[in-house]
């Protein structure tokens, strides 16, 4: 399956390659990418261990940068940011989820969903509020004032998607959202996460090696050996 | 406002360990409040009530070693000196050795006429001057004992026995003197202790030179040591406030002692906290690097963790400043009331300092995690 698609891209990355140099040895983890995105899509790469699924993710939502090609997003050329530009970058367009949650274990669900809010100027009572809304809508409103310790691993997963929606940003990057949890978890989370994708029309990019899981995504890239398959 | 609760929340992840380095903190700050206030007054000008006129001249290797009678009339006949008087070292205790109690033996006219701060009252100034083997006492320490006119005092001795080889004294006690908060000794008769005593005879411990315009205490001081130079009982002569530091000094230096001290605390803290700090660091380089991912840009972060490290100095060295005001006060109580005690009380600078010193110790804790957090690699840190 090809990574082509052009009409409305939101992300659009352009023979996109990305090593490392460990030593003397140059490891090439990414190749000749050539990937559009439209705006409101579902994605899931799939592919095997050290295919370069998670760094692809992580140059789209500009952590990282790739060593040769172009990455737009959102109509913006990222691979030529600075840091504070990719920073600010981040905070408006991009939501991250990880798979091992990442939440800060010493605030509350509210507090750690608010910790994006914080970039902003709204006033305290204005991301309480904005907090407690992107609560409601993973379900978890009740469970606002319960640190991480506190809550089960889907819990857990759910306060990092509504941070990761609560300064609303068009794309949601998530690597590995289902890979700490049971099937029953992973299946409320993959129903929150389509969701956000109907409901709301975010872009929903996933990385994942669970093949339920993409079999919620529009379309399904499979990398192998830094490459997009059939490319 | 909104990072700083942020940093708060942070600063107190852990509870008992940032209390167990705030205790810490706190202890070494007090430590150095008090040491430090004790070192800025023995380094500065000691203001002394109504010295500001008189010099004291000493034996120049020791203050315990004597000086000839004679020096008195030779000193008198100076120009510019108004009156000249002397006092020797007892050695005393009462009732137990370990009591030491400051008892000089003095010529009573010449004395309370050169030390004019003093004040007596004429009935007990008459009374001393009428029994050879008077005592007079400050009033607080003749409250303290009980002492009465009339009563016999025991006064043990360190040094001078009695013509009888008896080193226990009996005054008979005359009465009191109102003191400077400086100053807490007994005074005998001299004429008594040197006609009493089995040594030393016609010896005096020192003179205590009144001088008629204080600007030139210097010069006479000089000119009163040039005079004995060559002798076999030079002089050491220097403003009162000069000369009691060096008193106190014969302790040793007690400047140089608290600082070393202060240092060794100091340098252990910086120890204790910075591994507090790195390990604190070390635990929560992923969440530093989540931070990054959600917007937070490198020089941000770095911030946060430095702010946070100058807190954890900053806060106890605060409170430590708040409760050593208060602390003080109780310290300068016991210490003036002790035998050989001497004005206290808090220094402001050592105050500044304190909370200087917090902010810069913030800051070396603070700045190789900051930069470490600031060249931190979102994705280095992420990796499982």
């Amino acid at each position: 399956m090809s990574g082509e698609r052009t009409n409305g891209s939101i992300v659009e990355l352009n023979n996109v390659s990305k090593q490392y140099v460990r030593g003397k040895e140059v490891i090439k983890v990414l190749e000749g990418i050539n990937l559009h995105v439209t705006n409101g899509e579902f994605v899931a790469f799939m592919g095997p261990s050290g295919s370069g699924k998670s760094t692809l993710l992580n140059l789209i939502a500009g952590i990282d940068s790739p060593s040769g090609g172009t990455i737009k997003v959102n109509d913006q050329n990222i691979q030529d940011m600075s840091g504070p530009e990719l920073a600010r970058f981040r905070s408006v367009n991009i939501g991250f989820v990880f798979q091992f949650y990442n939440l800060l274990p010493f605030l509350t669900a509210r507090k750690n969903v608010e910790l994006p809010l914080l970039l902003t100027n709204l006033s305290g009572a204005q991301r309480k509020k904005n907090a407690e809304t992107a609560l409601s809508t993973v379900s978890l409103e009740d469970r606002a004032n319960h640190k991480p310790g506190e809550l089960s691993g889907g819990q857990q997963q759910r306060v990092a998607i509504a941070r990761a929606i609560v300064s609303d940003p068009q794309i949601l990057v998530c690597d590995e959202p289902t890979g700490d949890l049971d099937r029953q978890n992973a299946s409320e989370i993959l129903e929150l996460l389509d969701l956000l994708h109907r409901d709301f029309k975010k872009t929903v990019i996933m990385v994942t090696h669970d093949p339920l899981a993409a079999e919620r995504a529009q379309r399904v890239l499979t990398l192998d050996k830094g490459q997009f398959e059939g490319e | 406002m909104k990072y700083l609760q942020f940093v708060w929340m942070n600063l107190f992840r852990k509870p008992l360990r940032t209390t167990l380095t705030f205790f810490s903190l706190f202890v070494a700050f007090i430590l150095f409040v008090i040491l430090g206030s004790v070192t800025v007054i023995f380094n500065s000008d000691i203001e002394m009530e109504g010295g500001e006129n008189r010099l004291q001249v000493s034996a120049k290797y020791s203050i315990i070693d004597d000086l000839p009678g004679s020096y008195v009339q030779e000193i008198q006949a100076l120009p510019d000196v108004e009156l000249v008087t002397h006092a020797t070292w007892f050695g005393a205790y009462y009732q137990d050795e370990r009591n030491m109690i400051p008892l000089f033996p003095i010529e009573p006219d010449t004395y309370f006429a050169v030390m004019d701060e003093l004040t007596i009252s004429d009935e007990d100034y008459e009374r001393m001057l009428s029994v050879r083997r008077g005592m007079l006492a400050p009033e607080t320490m003749a409250e303290e004992y009980g002492w009465q006119v009339g009563d016999l005092i025991p006064i043990g001795a360190q040094i001078y026995p009695m013509n009888d080889g008896n080193m226990t004294w009996e005054f008979e006690f005359a009465g009191t003197y109102s003191a400077g908060q400086d100053f807490g000794a007994i005074l005998v008769n001299y004429d008594y202790f040197d006609e009493a005593r089995q040594f030393g005879r016609g010896a005096i411990g020192w003179l205590i030179v009144k001088v008629i315009d204080s600007d030139r205490l210097t010069d006479i001081a000089t000119q009163i040591d040039k005079m004995y130079v060559n002798s076999s009982d030079p002089t050491r002569s220097a403003p009162e406030a000069e000369a009691f530091r060096q008193f106190m000094n014969q302790y040793g230096n007690i400047g140089l002692m608290m600082t070393g001290i202060l240092s060794a605390v100091f340098f252990t803290i910086l120890l204790l906290t910075g591994n507090t700090m790195s390990q604190s660091f070390r635990e929560r380089i992923p969440e530093l690097a989540v931070l990054k991912t959600l917007g937070f840009t490198d020089t941000r972060v770095s911030i946060f963790v430095l702010i946070e490290a100058v807190l954890l100095c900053l806060i106890p060295a605060l409170v430590s400043v708040g409760i050593a005001i208060p602390l003080g006060s109780v310290v300068g109580v016991l210490l003036e009331s002790m035998p050989f005690g001497f004005p206290f009380a808090i220094q402001a600078s050592t105050l500044y300092s304190a909370i200087g010193i917090a902010a810069l110790l913030g800051c070396l804790i603070g700045l190789i995690p900051a930069i470490t957090a600031k060249r931190l690699s979102i994705v280095d840190a992420l990796r499982p």
